[in-house]
């Protein structure tokens, strides 16, 4: 850990600091607020106060616990579709360098098709079939993202398998599984942390973004785009209330791409070196 | 023989390009019916009755194979018969005919901000490369592509229209608006939409250039003393033309999705409020019909973009 951080320049460091931020305060937060985010505290849109901090939501409820729970819902829904899209993407793109010929060429093939589409498109159309329930939004999410997943995945494993330690590896008679496991994976794991956390700001966003839409995370439930929906009235009156939940998810991917953006400059100061 | 096998290559893009198309529609198709049980009865729900079910099987004709159908609705798209809504009855050319060109003029005075404010930005950005200017703007379009699109979109509304009173916060358009009249209408949509892009745009457009500048001819014109000016313009620029024009291409493509966010934040009736409205009805035929034009122009504009990389860079025309 003080190694990263001596390794890493201030943007970096501010992005790390945010993303810690957030985590803490949305799973710890919540106890220090007075008020549950299903409770009625209120009346409508008030205005930030001493008992409310950030104000009241479309039907009276504490904004502040309601961001604090949001972003929790926010933060683990995209956790769980990132973590799916690596678990899809990672074995396939190793497997189509690996093994080649057909294999290769039909993942890639089908890989293409899903990303001849603009993702949320895709989103709204399978959607709208296979309704909005939260695990058909992690399974629509996770293929969505694993493409550039599997896409990199494969690149960077084509390359390795190519090198000569591979190739004596291969020659030893390994078997697939050690092979892919022991020898490719650990040289991938890099290129692709970096990775996870671009996908998860896509995800973040994405999962926002539908529920803003209202084919996302449905009531009871609620995430910071769902918020922004439910309170988008308040704007004409000129509160910020669906301003409030949207500053909260911009923050997280403001934290997480900075922290990427470090990572990324610090791979291509390596590849300098080699 | 140089023409000829450039004819040739643009044509077998546009033969992969249709391809791809065609595979698109067949994933529309099928993304749609991937739902447990069938369109009839979600369109219905629970607790509909298996009389009243049957009856939309029938006019749907979903006891066929579904094979068959696509085929048919595929022949029908091309056509112009983009079949009937489930919900409102009405026959869906009609419905998107009006909302296609508003969502396309959205996108289109976009695309006028955006393009050439971001592709500008980007190369003075790589021109002072690690200098203040740069740093600032490279910041600034982190931030901004960290941005979701409703988050802008509610800030330029609070702003724009609420606290200052400059906007129409309501983005209504109707035909007896002059031109003027319209792009004051559209103001804040429009603006939030070429915001969302730019940052994008700029970020790539950096990186492009950057990295025709970090080759090796770059560095020997500059060790035979050619000016700053002319290493640009005559060395540098014809060669991130390419890289460039694909950028604005997929600039392009970008705001596609952009609109869909953008349409619902300002309630401007275009092509994305219809798709999420049906969407959220489960109206089928009305989803195939937006979710395929959306994917199409999509296509199309990669395609575009693809076509012209290869039409102004020479080396990509060389069979490896």
């Amino acid at each position: 850990m003080t190694r990263f951080l001596k390794g890493s320049d201030a943007s970096t460091f501010i992005g790390a600091l945010i993303v810690v931020g957030f985590i803490l305060s949305v799973f710890i937060g919540p106890y220090f607020v007075p008020y549950s985010e299903v409770e009625i505290s209120g009346s409508v849109w008030e205005p930030p106060s001493s008992a409310h901090w950030l104000g009241t939501d479309n039907v009276g409820r504490d904004l502040l616990a309601r961001i604090l729970a949001g972003g929790q819902m926010t933060l683990i829904v995209s956790l769980l579709a990132t973590s799916g899209a690596f678990l899809i993407g990672v074995p396939l793109g190793i497997s189509a360098a690996v093994i080649g010929g057909w294999f290769d060429l039909l993942v890639t093939r089908a890989v293409d098709a899903v990303m001849a589409f603009p993702s949320l498109i895709l989103a709204l159309i399978l959607l709208s079939a296979l309704g909005t329930s939260i695990p058909a939004l992690l399974l629509v999410m996770s293929v969505l993202s694993s493409t550039i997943v599997f896409r990199l995945t494969r690149a960077v494993a084509a390359d390795i398998a190519a090198m000569e330690y591979i190739e004596i590896a291969r020659l030893r008679n390994e078997s697939m599984r050690w092979f892919l496991f022991k020898e490719v994976l650990p040289n991938v794991t890099p290129t692709l942390l970096t990775e996870f956390g671009l996908r998860f700001v896509y995800s973040a966003i994405l999962i926002s973004s539908l529920s803003f839409l209202g084919i996302g995370i449905q009531p009871p439930y609620a995430d910071l785009g769902g918020m922004v929906k439910e309170n988008s009235l308040a704007i004409t009156f000129g509160r910020s209330a669906p301003i409030l939940p949207a500053l909260a998810l911009a923050f997280l991917a403001i934290g997480v791409n900075l922290i990427v953006d470090g990572l990324l400059k610090r791979n291509a100061n390596l590849d300098l070196h080699k | 023989m140089a023409a000829r096998s450039i004819t040739g290559l643009v044509l077998k893009r546009l033969v992969s390009g249709l391809v791809t198309l065609f595979i698109v529609s067949l994933l529309v198709f099928v993304g749609t019916e991937i739902l447990p049980g069938d369109v009839a009865q979600a369109v219905l729900g629970q607790q509909a009755t298996p009389e009243a079910v049957q009856a939309i099987r029938d006019e749907l004709g979903l006891d066929r194979p579904a094979l068959v159908r696509y085929f048919e609705w595929l022949a029908n798209f091309v056509q112009g018969d983009l079949g009937t809504s489930l919900v409102s009855g009405r026959e869906i050319s009609e419905l998107i005919g009006g909302r296609i060109e508003k969502s396309f003029f959205l996108a289109a005075i976009a695309a006028v901000i955006a393009i050439p404010v971001s592709v500008g930005l980007g190369l003075l950005a790589a021109l002072h490369e690690g200098k203040f200017t740069d740093k600032g703007i490279t910041i600034s379009t982190l931030i901004f592509v960290s941005l979701p699109d409703f988050l802008l979109g509610y800030l330029l509304l609070l702003f724009g229209a609420v606290k200052l009173g400059w906007f129409p916060a309501l983005s209504r358009l109707s035909d007896s608006m002059s031109f003027a009249e319209q792009l004051y209408a559209i103001a804040l949509p429009c603006l939030t939409l070429a915001l969302v892009t730019s940052a994008h745009t700029m970020r790539l457009t950096r990186s492009a250039v950057l990295s025709v500048m970090n080759q090796a001819y770059i560095e020997m014109a500059e060790l035979k003393g050619a000016s700053r000016r002319r290493i640009i313009l005559r060395h540098a620029l014809p060669n991130a033309l390419s890289p460039i024009l694909n950028i604005v291409m997929l600039t392009l493509a970008y705001l596609i999705v952009g609109v869909v966010v953008v349409e619902a934040v300002f309630n401007y009736a275009g092509m994305g409020q219809m798709m999420i409205d049906a969407v959220a009805k489960r109206d089928m035929p009305l989803v195939q019909a937006c979710g395929l034009i959306f994917a199409a122009v999509y296509v199309l504009l990669n395609l575009t973009a693809d076509i012209l990389s290869l039409l102004t860079n020479p080396r990509r025309r060389r069979p490896k």
